[in-house]
């Protein structure tokens, strides 16, 4: 991944180089999604291998996860509205990992963005309805943002690897909300660890019942959006995209790297806590003590699919979301445990790093020759992201 | 009271003290090994699986060993020879052990609920040692892996500090470029680093399942290899400090066991969460990477 080939590694010059550069971008852009194709289907074979070695039929197994996912309307619908925390959490690792911020914390983010959510969600009773959504989602979008942000500051202010302290992040958020669901918002009646219901004005309608589609899909594509526009085409994108690429050349150019790291932080847990607050508005209704199986840590395998590009953090967001709805069927019908997706998580996440790494000079070698292919000095160490 | 605090202040203190000295090496050879958490789960399943199959816990703790060495050879494949980013590869290992070990567990041992268990490590009494008043039971009371994680502290101290093997490490770490130039073979040291790395998380793992309990549960781990990562910076990359870092956060682990016996008012999930908010307060008041080894985390293309 040092040094993946991207368009600016084309030298400039006579036309043949300016054809050969077009081709080459062409090349780059279906590679790139190859790649990930093509990382899905080994991790498909070895899983094949690990469930022989189980004494699991890998065709049955994969048969029902395909059944569990898309097999009629109702799991297929479901499918979507469990993709849809992914593609929050998604969204907020590109964000931080185009810095080469390293958020590892947006399951923690997510639960803190519940959290703000289902504490309000219960006081807005005599709101209008598009005013109480809004409260929740941005009471959800502030406490994702406040523990995304202070683990930028962490970075920013005290030198505090942000790897170490979103991880550890992540368990302090998960005991907040376990002391929450038993103490101060536990409902009265207070047998089972959890919240009060929130008031009806916050809650997200279904569409097209027995599903429960709802509006938060469509808020998360509107998200996605503006972070594809704000990362592409806006100047604190170029610049997050620069400190990702070499810290050393943005504090050259005077890019805020403080400020700007901060930000990112913030914003990437922001949108991780949006995605908390939609989980409590549409599906939950009140808190629990888990309000996240690890869509945080998913989510990075989300991204890394999507290579950073935030428009394709939705396909594959709703890919995992499928593997994860469909888990359950293959459970019930094979008795594999549904932590078998961590293992196609983990897997697709290693064979596209591994791909990365192996293909990047051998591309730049077959266009340019060898002379090119010579890995730069410098080598940034965030070049997760070419899209 | 004090007593039963102390000893679980070591108890504790030895998994996150044993796989941080492994990081340590792995570290001073200039590699983030984020995979170290789930180098531990792997070797606290597979030592407890092969403890109870093979109702022995020799076997049971060189299988650990074993799993939690292969699983640091995947990740050396990809942290060394193929230069990738360390963060990424390190957290996608994670999340394959925790669903390599949870697929394993409910397929061997089923998901019945009921609890499958072996025997212990026994705690070895050191002769009269282990009568001397509290500090008896609390040091010389204890399972051969607590005496290993301590005996090891000042070994991995010297062998860093003084030996030429250490100086090669330290170069590969700080200079890899330069120590390539030497011949050291930044690529060899790290792989060994990274080996050694996997046998002492695959004990560190082996304690969890095997000494401190009897059983195994999905996740068991806890984030105890994401302390020991922390530790290591608390250590300031040396291994007296991890030890002292390492019994400061065995003993915050504790705390919650005494407390709650106390029945304070506090919630008990304040205690839970302890560790982890101690970890980030002291990151943030020591501040600064600056005893960090110079290429630690840089991927290195020779």
């Amino acid at each position: 991944m040092s040094d993946t080939p991207t368009e600016r590694d084309v030298p400039s010059g006579s036309a043949s180089a300016r054809v050969r550069r077009v081709l080459f971008a062409t090349v780059l852009r279906f590679a790139a999604v190859g790649r990930s194709i093509a990382a899905l289907a080994i991790a498909v074979a070895i899983i094949s291998i690990v469930l022989l070695a189980l004494g699991a039929s890998p065709i049955a197994v994969f048969a029902d996860l395909w059944q569990g996912a898309f097999g009629n309307w109702l799991a297929a619908t479901d499918t979507l509205v469990k993709s849809t925390p992914l593609v929050f959490t998604g969204l907020a690792i590109a964000v931080a990992f185009q810095g080469a911020l390293w958020n590892i914390g947006a399951d923690g983010q997510l639960v803190m963005g519940a959290l703000a959510a289902g504490a309000i969600g219960p006081a807005l009773g005599g709101w209008a309805h598009p005013i109480a959504i809004f409260a929740m989602l941005a009471v959800g979008a502030a406490g994702g943002a406040v523990w995304g942000g202070f683990a930028g500051w962490l970075r920013a202010r005290r030198e505090v690897n942000e790897v170490i302290s979103t991880i550890m992040l992540n368990f302090v958020a998960a005991q907040v909300l376990s002391w929450a669901v038993h103490g101060p918002l536990m409902e009265p009646s207070g047998d089972y660890p959890k919240s009060v219901v929130i008031a009806d004005s916050a809650k997200l309608a279904f569409y097209l019942a027995p599903s429960r589609l709802n509006l938060g899909m469509v808020l998360a594509l509107i998200l996605a959006v503006g972070c594809h526009l704000a990362l592409f085409h806006g100047e604190a994108g170029l610049e997050l995209r620069a400190l990702g690429r070499s810290r050393r050349a943005s504090a050259f150019f005077g890019i805020p790297i403080r400020r700007l790291t901060v930000g990112a932080m913030a914003l990437s847990g922001a949108l991780a806590g949006v995605g908390g607050a939609v989980q409590v508005s549409a599906i939950t209704h009140r808190l629990y003590e888990t309000m996240s199986p690890g869509w945080g840590y998913e989510a990075i395998a989300v991204a890394l699919v999507a290579r950073l590009n935030p428009l394709a953090i939705v396909p594959a967001a709703i890919l995992f979301g499928a593997l994860d709805n469909g888990s359950q069927a293959m459970q019930r019908a094979d008795a594999v445990s549904p932590v078998l997706v961590n293992v196609i998580q983990g897997l697709v996440i290693i064979i596209l790093i591994a791909f990365d790494a192996a293909t990047a000079r051998g591309m730049r070698t077959a266009f340019f020759g060898a002379l090119d292919a010579a890995p730069r000095s410098d080598g940034p160490p965030a070049e997760v992201g070419d899209a | 009271m004090l007593e039963s605090f102390l000893a679980s202040t070591v108890a504790m203190a030895t998994p996150i003290l044993l796989a941080a000295l492994g990081e340590l090496i792995v570290e001073r050879s200039g590699v983030l090994n984020i995979g170290i958490e789930g180098a531990m789960l792997v070797g606290a399943f597979c030592g407890f699986a092969v403890a109870y199959y093979g109702s022995s816990i020799a076997l049971g703790l060189i299988a650990a060993c074993a799993a939690a060495v292969a699983l640091n050879a995947l990740l050396a494949v990809l942290l060394v020879n193929f230069a990738v980013n360390q963060v990424v590869a390190g957290t996608a290992i994670d999340i394959l052990a925790l669903g390599l070990t949870g697929v394993f567990y409910r397929r061997w041992f089923g998901e019945t609920g009921s609890a499958f268990t072996i025997t212990p490590m026994s705690p070895i009494a050191l002769g009269p040692l282990a009568r001397i008043p509290l500090i008896g039971p609390v040091l010389f009371d204890q399972s051969a892996l607590v005496y290993l994680a301590f005996v090891l502290v000042p070994i991995v101290a010297i062998a860093i500090s003084r030996t030429r093997y250490g100086l090669e490490l330290r170069a590969a770490g700080e200079r890899p470029e330069a120590a390539d130039a030497l011949g050291l073979g930044v690529y060899r040291l790290r792989w060994q680093a990274m080996m050694i790395a996997g046998v002492l998380s695959g004990l560190a793992g082996a304690y969890l399942t095997m000494a401190d309990t009897n059983t195994f549960v999905e996740g068991v781990t806890a984030g105890r290899g994401y302390v020991a990562l922390s530790i290591v910076i608390v250590g300031r990359w040396n291994a007296w400090g991890v030890a002292a870092a390492a019994m400061l956060f065995g003993g915050a682990m504790a705390l919650q066991f005494g407390l709650q016996a106390f029945g304070t008012a506090i919630p008990y999930q304040f205690f839970l969460a302890l560790p982890y908010a101690l970890t980030i307060a002291v990151l943030a008041f020591m501040g600064g990477q600056a005893d960090s080894p110079s290429a630690l985390g840089e991927p290195y293309i020779s």
